[in-house]
């Protein structure tokens, strides 16, 4: 049956496929829009159907901690949050990047109180933005089954924390047909874990993780991290083409792109007159709303982190109009994927494009049509550059 | 009558803590209970600075430190780690000062015991936030005077009580709880074995006298971990499935007042016979809660 396209609930679609990547260690705390996923997995293991440490947790900071003490002791490792859960953890996820741990965690991605609400934006991950993971962004159901099998090739390959982004309720708790790979065909892509010996705790080779670093170190580990992480850029490119290969079916919607490249997907005329850049969901209201628009094209944005500034430089050099459009502002600031645009432009490149930014759907407001419509009409006129689109 | 001790190469000297700490030969006694089959997680603290200044490690054994408030949880992971591959021969310890343990890391522990895991806490408590400076904690004792809880003219040092450590691991039904001093070495030693050898959480908390904390010599350590027990401070003890197995309070240790253990600490130098008063009434507090 695992064949077939099955019509499946986003959380259901990620944790079947949790199921069969098999991790040995999964830990969890419940919040909203996260839950389902770690309902599933707790069900897969109290049917027998799976083999993998289930821990439940008294809190997402321990849950964090959990995984991380797994994770060094050598074991592939699972764990999803939402929102609160994932600020509750930063903490820990900061750590496991400097530990330099392959953990891989489902973001739900979900508005940050205050005041308190539990639907869909960008804001959760956006705080952790700097903490040393890949973080990959999802737009669909199959393209977040497809991520999370990507993210533990990554992880253990580059010995780097993964983060899977999936817009809450929008992803998590919708209906689509998604293909999800078998136990066995994941395995030969993505073989059993074995970390190199005296990488990870085991009595039979004794090593100190976390060590204390004073002043005459700790820039140098910080800069190595920072350039591993922005050289696995390379490797992100390639192994999405061995994935592709590895999972054809499951990844026959990215293929049919010439415009894709592991780190984006560009769809839209070779030469748009206005270019919507996005990450998550949007991307699939976006390339609904411009279809019968031969001017306007859509940039997918699926890895933030590394951040693929001059990759995506070279497609907005063919456009005169752009629009960043977030679920996510740093208050006082503008949009992160917009400053984080801006940052990697060249100063003649900012000169010759009309770049501004449109803050959306925060807290689950509908991103709609009439908006896209109405951020298209806007941009080219001379107005503020950065704009919460609210009511139309 | 000297006894020459032999330690292992767990955890070996040339560390950095300061010279004569109460910590480090407690932890020198906890190790000589360990035998190599063994994974430490490490709360932040002295003993995880003074140890592990990079490149450089005092640990033989397998050891991480990853927050200040989390070993707990990442012994847990590492437990669960095991568990997956079959080995139950591997004992998974945490260590931690009492600020890790009181408060900051108190819930994560709270959910390791709720777990009924198979860890051995071992907490050294010096009875303040060393590592940062000699702040109040949960554990700092009433009248004690620390950075944060100074004596002055208007003020007695800490009017908190020490918060009741072992009464809460009890709470969660821990299978072996037991307290113990820096002042008794083997009897550490002896319930760190005897913890190891329980199966389900067990509890070790140690007062580890701190050289500059409690403005002591660099020699007093030992003799200030006698006295806590003498006095019936810190009575040793040892709860075996709830029940209190062994206590060393008997009426003979009574002789010694607190006074005693008072005077040669600077931090409770300031105090006055009323407050001093207060103190002795905790420590008959304990004998009557505590005589076998």
């Amino acid at each position: 049956m695992n064949n077939k396209k099955q019509i499946l609930e986003g959380s259901r679609a990620i944790a079947l496929a949790i199921k069969n990547i098999s991790p040995a260690v999964i830990s969890a705390y419940p919040i909203t829009p996260q839950t389902h996923i770690v309902e599933d997995l707790a069900k897969f293991k109290a049917d027998g159907e799976a083999n993998y440490e289930y821990r439940r947790a008294e809190s997402e900071f321990a849950a964090a901690s959990i995984v991380l003490g797994a994770s060094a002791t050598g074991a592939r490792v699972y764990s999803a949050t939402s929102s609160q859960g994932l600020l509750l953890m930063t903490e820990v996820v900061y750590n496991i990047a400097g530990l330099r741990l392959p953990v891989v965690m489902t973001c739900a991605n979900r508005a940050v109180s205050g005041p308190i609400n539990i639907w869909n934006d960008h804001s959760d991950v956006m705080s952790i933005r700097d903490a040393g993971w890949i973080q990959l962004f999802a737009a669909d159901h199959q393209e977040a089954v497809n991520q999370h099998i990507l993210a533990y090739k990554l992880a253990e390959k580059l010995k780097l924390p993964v983060m899977v982004n999936v817009d809450g309720f929008i992803l998590t708790h919708s209906y689509e047909p998604v293909l999800i790979p078998t136990g066995q065909k994941i395995k030969k892509y993505l073989p059993t874990y074995r970390p190199s010996d005296g990488t990870y705790l085991n009595p039979k080779n004794p090593v100190t993780l976390g060590a204390f670093f004073t002043p005459d170190d700790y820039l140098e580990t910080r800069e190595a991290l920072h350039n591993d992480l922005r050289n696995s850029l390379e490797t992100i490119k390639k192994e999405y083409q061995v994935f592709q290969r590895a999972f054809r079916a499951e990844s026959a919607n990215d293929r049919n792109h010439k415009n894709d490249n592991g780190l984006w997907t560009y769809y839209g005329p070779a030469k748009p007159k206005t270019l919507l850049i996005a990450m998550g969901s949007a991307v699939g209201t976006l390339r609904e709303a411009i279809k019968s628009n031969p001017t306007v094209g859509v940039l997918k944005i699926k890895v933030y982190r590394p951040f693929p500034a001059a990759e995506i430089a070279t497609v907005m050099a063919r456009a005169k109009n752009i629009a960043v459009i977030e679920k996510a502002v740093s208050l006082g600031q503008a949009g992160p994927l917009y400053s984080d645009i801006k940052a990697g432009l060249k100063p003649t490149a900012i000169k010759n494009l009309n770049i501004k930014n449109y803050i959306v759907g925060l807290g689950g407001r509908d991103f709609t049509q009439k908006m896209i419509a109405a951020i298209i009409r806007d941009l080219p006129r001379k107005n503020e550059i950065i704009k919460f689109i609210g009511k139309i | 009558m000297t006894k020459k001790i032999k330690n292992n190469k767990f955890l070996s000297p040339g560390h950095n803590a300061c010279a004569g700490c109460g910590q480090l030969s407690a932890a020198q006694a906890v190790m000589r209970g360990l035998n190599k089959d063994v994974i430490i997680a490490n709360a932040t603290g002295c003993l995880e600075v003074t140890t592990t200044a990079y490149p450089q490690s005092s640990w033989g054994l397998p050891w991480i430190h990853s927050l200040f408030e989390n070993a707990a949880a990442v012994a847990s992971g590492i437990l669960a780690a095991l568990a997956q591959k079959g080995d139950t021969k591997t004992k998974v310890i945490v260590q931690a000062g009492d600020g890790g343990t009181y408060d900051i890391g108190l819930g994560l522990i709270s959910g390791m015991w709720e777990r009924g895991e198979n860890i051995l806490y071992v907490c050294y408590d010096t009875e303040a936030y060393s590592n940062t400076g000699i702040q109040a904690s949960g554990a700092t004792p009433y009248g004690a005077s620390t950075t944060t809880t100074p004596d002055g003219n208007a003020s007695v040092g800490s009017t908190q009580r020490k918060k009741d450590m072992l009464a809460i691991a009890l709470a969660h039904g821990v299978n072996y709880a037991a307290q113990s001093t820096a002042g008794f070495p083997d009897d550490i030693t002896a319930k760190v074995k005897a913890a190891l050898a329980v199966d389900g959480p067990s509890y070790l908390q140690i007062l580890a006298p701190c050289i500059p904390g409690w403005k002591i010599n660099n020699d007093e350590a030992v003799l200030m971990g006698k006295l806590a027990v003498a006095t019936g401070l810190y009575p040793l003890l040892e709860y075996r499935n709830g029940k209190l197995s062994a206590s060393s309070i008997t009426v003979a240790s009574r002789k010694v007042a607190v006074s005693e253990y008072l005077k040669n600490q600077g931090r409770f130098r300031h105090l006055k016979n009323k407050e001093i008063k207060i103190i002795q009434k905790l420590a008959d507090d304990n004998l009557k809660k505590y005589r076998l």
